[in-house]
Protein backbone atom coordinates (compact mmCIF):
# COMPACT_ATOMS: atom_id res chain seq x y z
CA UNK A 1 0.00 0.00 0.00
CA UNK A 2 1.39 3.34 -0.64
CA UNK A 3 1.21 6.78 0.49
CA UNK A 4 -2.10 7.64 -0.85
CA UNK A 5 -4.24 5.09 0.16
CA UNK A 6 -3.38 5.93 4.21
CA UNK A 7 -3.78 9.68 3.12
CA UNK A 8 -7.02 8.47 1.88
CA UNK A 9 -8.12 7.05 5.06
CA UNK A 10 -7.26 9.70 7.28
CA UNK A 11 -8.79 12.31 5.31
CA UNK A 12 -12.07 10.29 5.23
CA UNK A 13 -12.04 9.56 8.74
CA UNK A 14 -11.25 13.54 9.29
CA UNK A 15 -14.28 14.26 7.43
CA UNK A 16 -16.82 11.92 9.34
CA UNK A 17 -15.54 13.26 12.64
CA UNK A 18 -15.90 16.81 11.64
CA UNK A 19 -19.80 15.22 10.80
CA UNK A 20 -19.58 13.89 14.20
CA UNK A 21 -19.03 17.43 16.33
CA UNK A 22 -20.91 19.25 14.02
CA UNK A 23 -24.67 17.11 13.09
CA UNK A 24 -25.00 15.90 16.45
CA UNK A 25 -26.28 17.85 19.27
CA UNK A 26 -24.66 16.05 22.42
CA UNK A 27 -21.33 16.70 24.25
CA UNK A 28 -21.01 13.31 23.98
CA UNK A 29 -20.60 12.90 20.38
CA UNK A 30 -18.59 16.33 20.40
CA UNK A 31 -15.84 13.96 22.19
CA UNK A 32 -15.89 11.52 20.16
CA UNK A 33 -15.31 13.50 17.10
CA UNK A 34 -12.54 14.67 18.45
CA UNK A 35 -11.21 11.28 19.24
CA UNK A 36 -11.74 10.69 15.21
CA UNK A 37 -9.97 13.53 14.37
CA UNK A 38 -6.76 13.33 16.08
CA UNK A 39 -6.59 9.53 15.03
CA UNK A 40 -6.57 10.80 11.57
CA UNK A 41 -3.77 13.14 12.36
CA UNK A 42 -2.16 10.42 13.65
CA UNK A 43 -2.87 8.12 10.44
CA UNK A 44 -0.85 11.11 8.75
CA UNK A 45 2.08 11.02 11.04
CA UNK A 46 2.63 7.40 11.26
CA UNK A 47 2.64 7.20 7.31
CA UNK A 48 4.39 10.16 6.69
CA UNK A 49 7.08 9.11 9.21
CA UNK A 50 7.25 5.85 7.74
CA UNK A 51 7.35 6.90 4.02
CA UNK A 52 9.80 9.53 4.52
CA UNK A 53 12.60 7.47 5.77
CA UNK A 54 11.63 6.28 9.42
CA UNK A 55 13.45 8.22 11.50
CA UNK A 56 10.77 8.40 14.20
CA UNK A 57 9.89 11.35 14.89
CA UNK A 58 6.80 11.31 12.86
CA UNK A 59 6.47 8.54 15.75
CA UNK A 60 7.20 10.29 18.73
CA UNK A 61 4.10 12.75 17.62
CA UNK A 62 2.17 10.56 17.32
CA UNK A 63 2.64 9.59 21.07
CA UNK A 64 2.40 12.94 22.29
CA UNK A 65 -0.74 13.47 20.41
CA UNK A 66 -1.73 9.96 22.12
CA UNK A 67 -0.97 11.55 25.73
CA UNK A 68 -2.84 15.00 24.95
CA UNK A 69 -5.63 12.97 24.02
CA UNK A 70 -6.18 11.07 27.39
CA UNK A 71 -5.33 14.77 29.40
CA UNK A 72 -8.42 16.47 26.93
CA UNK A 73 -10.93 13.35 27.37
CA UNK A 74 -10.24 13.25 31.21
CA UNK A 75 -10.96 17.31 31.55
CA UNK A 76 -13.59 17.01 29.08
CA UNK A 77 -15.63 14.70 30.89
CA UNK A 78 -15.34 16.93 33.81
CA UNK A 79 -17.16 19.72 32.25
CA UNK A 80 -19.26 17.60 30.76
CA UNK A 81 -21.00 16.41 34.12
CA UNK A 82 -20.32 19.48 35.32
CA UNK A 83 -22.47 21.14 32.44
CA UNK A 84 -25.33 17.99 32.93
CA UNK A 85 -25.49 19.03 36.88
CA UNK A 86 -26.29 22.77 36.15
CA UNK A 87 -28.28 22.90 33.13
CA UNK A 88 -29.82 19.16 33.39
CA UNK A 89 -28.72 19.20 29.63
CA UNK A 90 -26.20 17.74 27.54
CA UNK A 91 -26.82 19.92 24.61
CA UNK A 92 -23.93 21.91 23.04
CA UNK A 93 -26.74 24.89 22.70
CA UNK A 94 -28.07 24.50 26.08
CA UNK A 95 -24.68 25.94 27.73
CA UNK A 96 -25.48 29.42 26.99
CA UNK A 97 -24.32 31.35 30.65
CA UNK A 98 -21.62 33.06 28.52
CA UNK A 99 -24.12 34.94 25.90
CA UNK A 100 -25.99 37.46 27.86
CA UNK B 1 -38.31 6.32 8.47
CA UNK B 2 -35.09 6.19 10.42
CA UNK B 3 -35.93 2.32 10.74
CA UNK B 4 -36.35 1.74 7.31
CA UNK B 5 -33.13 3.16 6.68
CA UNK B 6 -31.38 1.03 8.97
CA UNK B 7 -30.82 -2.31 7.20
CA UNK B 8 -29.82 -0.13 3.60
CA UNK B 9 -27.26 1.54 5.84
CA UNK B 10 -25.66 -1.69 7.11
CA UNK B 11 -26.31 -3.70 3.46
CA UNK B 12 -24.18 -0.82 1.82
CA UNK B 13 -21.46 -0.80 4.67
CA UNK B 14 -20.90 -4.81 4.31
CA UNK B 15 -20.98 -4.18 0.38
CA UNK B 16 -18.42 -1.49 0.77
CA UNK B 17 -16.53 -3.58 3.05
CA UNK B 18 -16.36 -6.35 0.99
CA UNK B 19 -15.62 -3.94 -1.80
CA UNK B 20 -12.17 -2.43 -0.45
CA UNK B 21 -11.07 -6.64 0.97
CA UNK B 22 -11.24 -7.47 -2.77
CA UNK B 23 -9.43 -3.96 -4.27
CA UNK B 24 -6.34 -4.71 -1.37
CA UNK B 25 -6.08 -8.04 -2.65
CA UNK B 26 -5.71 -7.66 -6.30
CA UNK B 27 -3.40 -4.52 -5.75
CA UNK B 28 -1.45 -5.71 -3.02
CA UNK B 29 -2.12 -9.09 -2.18
CA UNK B 30 -2.06 -10.79 1.52
CA UNK B 31 -1.07 -6.78 2.91
CA UNK B 32 -4.05 -5.21 0.57
CA UNK B 33 -6.17 -7.85 2.18
CA UNK B 34 -5.08 -6.45 6.19
CA UNK B 35 -5.02 -2.94 4.67
CA UNK B 36 -8.72 -3.42 3.56
CA UNK B 37 -9.98 -4.83 6.24
CA UNK B 38 -8.45 -2.31 9.06
CA UNK B 39 -9.45 0.47 6.82
CA UNK B 40 -13.44 -0.88 6.46
CA UNK B 41 -13.02 -1.16 10.49
CA UNK B 42 -11.88 2.18 10.85
CA UNK B 43 -13.91 4.14 8.27
CA UNK B 44 -17.15 1.45 9.10
CA UNK B 45 -16.94 2.04 12.78
CA UNK B 46 -16.67 5.94 12.43
CA UNK B 47 -19.90 5.73 10.24
CA UNK B 48 -21.52 3.93 12.32
CA UNK B 49 -21.01 6.24 15.45
CA UNK B 50 -22.14 9.17 13.57
CA UNK B 51 -25.30 7.25 12.35
CA UNK B 52 -26.57 5.39 15.46
CA UNK B 53 -29.67 6.97 17.57
CA UNK B 54 -28.04 5.30 20.74
CA UNK B 55 -25.22 7.22 22.60
CA UNK B 56 -24.26 3.22 23.76
CA UNK B 57 -24.25 2.00 20.22
CA UNK B 58 -21.85 4.96 19.04
CA UNK B 59 -19.34 4.69 22.16
CA UNK B 60 -18.99 0.80 21.06
CA UNK B 61 -18.35 1.21 17.51
CA UNK B 62 -15.90 3.66 18.31
CA UNK B 63 -14.27 0.46 19.85
CA UNK B 64 -13.87 -0.52 15.96
CA UNK B 65 -12.61 2.47 14.55
CA UNK B 66 -10.22 2.62 17.40
CA UNK B 67 -8.58 -0.91 16.69
CA UNK B 68 -8.80 -0.34 13.25
CA UNK B 69 -6.21 2.53 13.53
CA UNK B 70 -3.93 0.41 15.63
CA UNK B 71 -4.13 -2.18 12.34
CA UNK B 72 -3.04 0.37 10.25
CA UNK B 73 0.06 1.30 12.69
CA UNK B 74 0.96 -2.34 12.69
CA UNK B 75 0.97 -2.18 8.82
CA UNK B 76 3.24 1.55 8.86
CA UNK B 77 5.58 -0.91 11.08
CA UNK B 78 4.72 1.11 14.36
CA UNK B 79 4.03 -1.86 16.70
CA UNK B 80 4.82 -0.09 19.79
CA UNK B 81 2.11 2.67 18.41
CA UNK B 82 -0.33 0.30 17.60
CA UNK B 83 -0.46 -1.89 21.23
CA UNK B 84 -0.27 2.10 23.03
CA UNK B 85 -3.00 3.04 20.91
CA UNK B 86 -5.04 -0.30 22.21
CA UNK B 87 -4.22 0.26 25.23
CA UNK B 88 -5.03 3.79 25.79
CA UNK B 89 -7.91 4.13 23.48
CA UNK B 90 -9.68 0.93 23.51
CA UNK B 91 -8.77 0.56 27.38
CA UNK B 92 -8.83 4.28 28.81
CA UNK B 93 -10.86 6.52 26.97
CA UNK B 94 -13.23 4.55 25.52
CA UNK B 95 -14.00 3.64 29.38
CA UNK B 96 -13.94 7.06 30.02
CA UNK B 97 -16.78 8.11 27.01
CA UNK B 98 -19.30 4.95 28.63
CA UNK B 99 -18.94 6.97 31.91
CA UNK B 100 -20.29 9.57 30.35
CA UNK B 101 -23.10 7.82 28.84
CA UNK B 102 -23.82 5.90 32.25
CA UNK B 103 -23.96 9.52 33.36
CA UNK B 104 -25.98 11.26 31.09
CA UNK B 105 -29.35 11.14 30.34
CA UNK B 106 -30.56 9.20 27.11
CA UNK B 107 -32.10 11.17 24.21
CA UNK B 108 -33.11 8.95 21.15
CA UNK B 109 -34.80 11.58 19.10
CA UNK B 110 -31.85 14.24 18.93
CA UNK B 111 -30.27 12.65 16.10
CA UNK B 112 -31.58 14.58 12.58
CA UNK B 113 -31.18 12.03 9.95
CA UNK B 114 -30.75 14.87 7.11
CA UNK B 115 -28.32 16.78 9.22
CA UNK B 116 -26.24 13.88 9.25
CA UNK B 117 -26.71 12.85 5.68
CA UNK B 118 -26.34 16.47 4.45
CA UNK B 119 -22.62 16.60 6.71
CA UNK B 120 -21.68 13.43 5.28
CA UNK B 121 -22.42 14.49 1.82
CA UNK B 122 -20.90 17.21 2.47
CA UNK B 123 -17.47 16.90 3.90
CA UNK B 124 -17.02 13.77 2.01
CA UNK B 125 -17.81 15.81 -1.49
CA UNK B 126 -15.34 18.20 0.16
CA UNK B 127 -12.48 15.16 0.59
CA UNK B 128 -12.65 13.76 -2.39
CA UNK B 129 -12.81 17.51 -4.37
CA UNK B 130 -9.36 18.10 -2.62
CA UNK B 131 -8.11 14.64 -3.37
CA UNK B 132 -8.66 15.15 -7.02
CA UNK B 133 -6.85 18.27 -6.95
CA UNK B 134 -3.85 16.71 -4.61
CA UNK B 135 -3.79 13.06 -6.85
CA UNK B 136 -3.39 15.39 -10.17
CA UNK B 137 0.20 16.56 -9.01
CA UNK B 138 1.07 14.71 -6.78
CA UNK B 139 3.16 11.46 -6.91
CA UNK B 140 3.03 9.35 -3.53
CA UNK B 141 5.94 7.14 -2.51
CA UNK B 142 4.94 3.66 -2.64
CA UNK B 143 5.60 0.42 -0.36
CA UNK B 144 8.39 -1.53 -2.36
CA UNK B 145 10.79 1.41 -1.84
CA UNK B 146 10.59 1.15 1.49
CA UNK B 147 13.31 0.02 4.24
CA UNK B 148 12.70 -2.61 7.15
CA UNK B 149 11.22 -0.91 9.78
CA UNK B 150 12.48 -0.37 12.90
CA UNK B 151 10.59 -2.26 15.27
CA UNK B 152 12.83 -1.65 18.58
CA UNK B 153 11.19 -0.07 21.82
CA UNK B 154 14.34 1.46 23.12
CA UNK B 155 14.54 3.76 20.28
CA UNK B 156 11.27 5.44 21.45
CA UNK B 157 13.03 5.50 25.14
CA UNK B 158 16.10 7.00 23.75
CA UNK B 159 14.04 9.30 21.72
CA UNK B 160 12.37 10.56 25.20
CA UNK B 161 15.25 11.04 27.04
CA UNK B 162 17.67 12.11 24.85
CA UNK B 163 18.92 16.24 24.81
CA UNK B 164 19.06 16.07 21.41
CA UNK B 165 15.87 14.62 20.94
CA UNK B 166 12.50 15.20 22.69
CA UNK B 167 13.20 15.69 26.59
CA UNK B 168 11.41 18.88 26.80
CA UNK B 169 8.40 17.85 25.37
CA UNK B 170 8.35 14.92 27.66
CA UNK B 171 8.93 16.96 30.50
CA UNK B 172 5.87 19.33 29.69
CA UNK B 173 3.65 16.28 28.59
CA UNK B 174 4.26 14.40 32.10
CA UNK B 175 3.69 18.33 33.82
CA UNK B 176 0.17 18.32 31.46
CA UNK B 177 -0.80 15.02 32.46
CA UNK B 178 -0.33 15.72 36.11
CA UNK B 179 -2.13 19.10 36.07
CA UNK B 180 -4.89 18.06 33.77
CA UNK B 181 -6.18 14.91 35.39
CA UNK B 182 -5.92 16.71 39.09
CA UNK B 183 -8.02 19.24 37.71
CA UNK B 184 -10.32 16.52 36.24
CA UNK B 185 -10.39 15.33 39.56
CA UNK B 186 -11.17 18.68 40.80
CA UNK B 187 -14.00 19.77 38.48
CA UNK B 188 -15.72 16.55 38.67
CA UNK B 189 -15.85 16.04 41.84
CA UNK B 190 -17.40 19.65 42.96
CA UNK B 191 -20.87 18.79 44.77
CA UNK B 192 -23.69 20.03 42.35
CA UNK B 193 -24.64 22.60 45.02
CA UNK B 194 -21.77 24.42 44.85
CA UNK B 195 -22.88 25.19 41.58
CA UNK B 196 -25.48 27.72 40.78
CA UNK B 197 -27.44 28.67 37.49
CA UNK B 198 -28.06 32.38 37.87
CA UNK B 199 -31.24 32.10 35.45
CA UNK B 200 -32.79 28.50 37.13
CA UNK B 201 -36.06 30.14 38.27
CA UNK B 202 -36.15 31.74 35.00
CA UNK B 203 -35.21 28.54 32.78
CA UNK B 204 -37.99 26.17 35.24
Amino acid sequence: MGLGAYIAVSAVLFAIGVVCIVARRNMIYVLMGIEMILNAANINFVAFNRFNGDAMDGRMFAIFVIILAAAEAAVALGIVLNVYHLFESIKPGDADLMRD
Amino acid sequence: MDDKLQKPFYALLGVVTLGLLGWGASSAGAQGVAFGLFTALTLGGSLICVWERSVVRSAFSLMGTFTGVAGLFLLLGADFLAVAQILIYVGGILALILFGVMLSPPDLAERKLSRVLGGLALMLGAVAWVGSKVAGTVTWATADVLPEPSTKVDEIGVGFLDPEGYVVPFELAAMILTVALVAAVYIARRKASDLTDPRAEERA
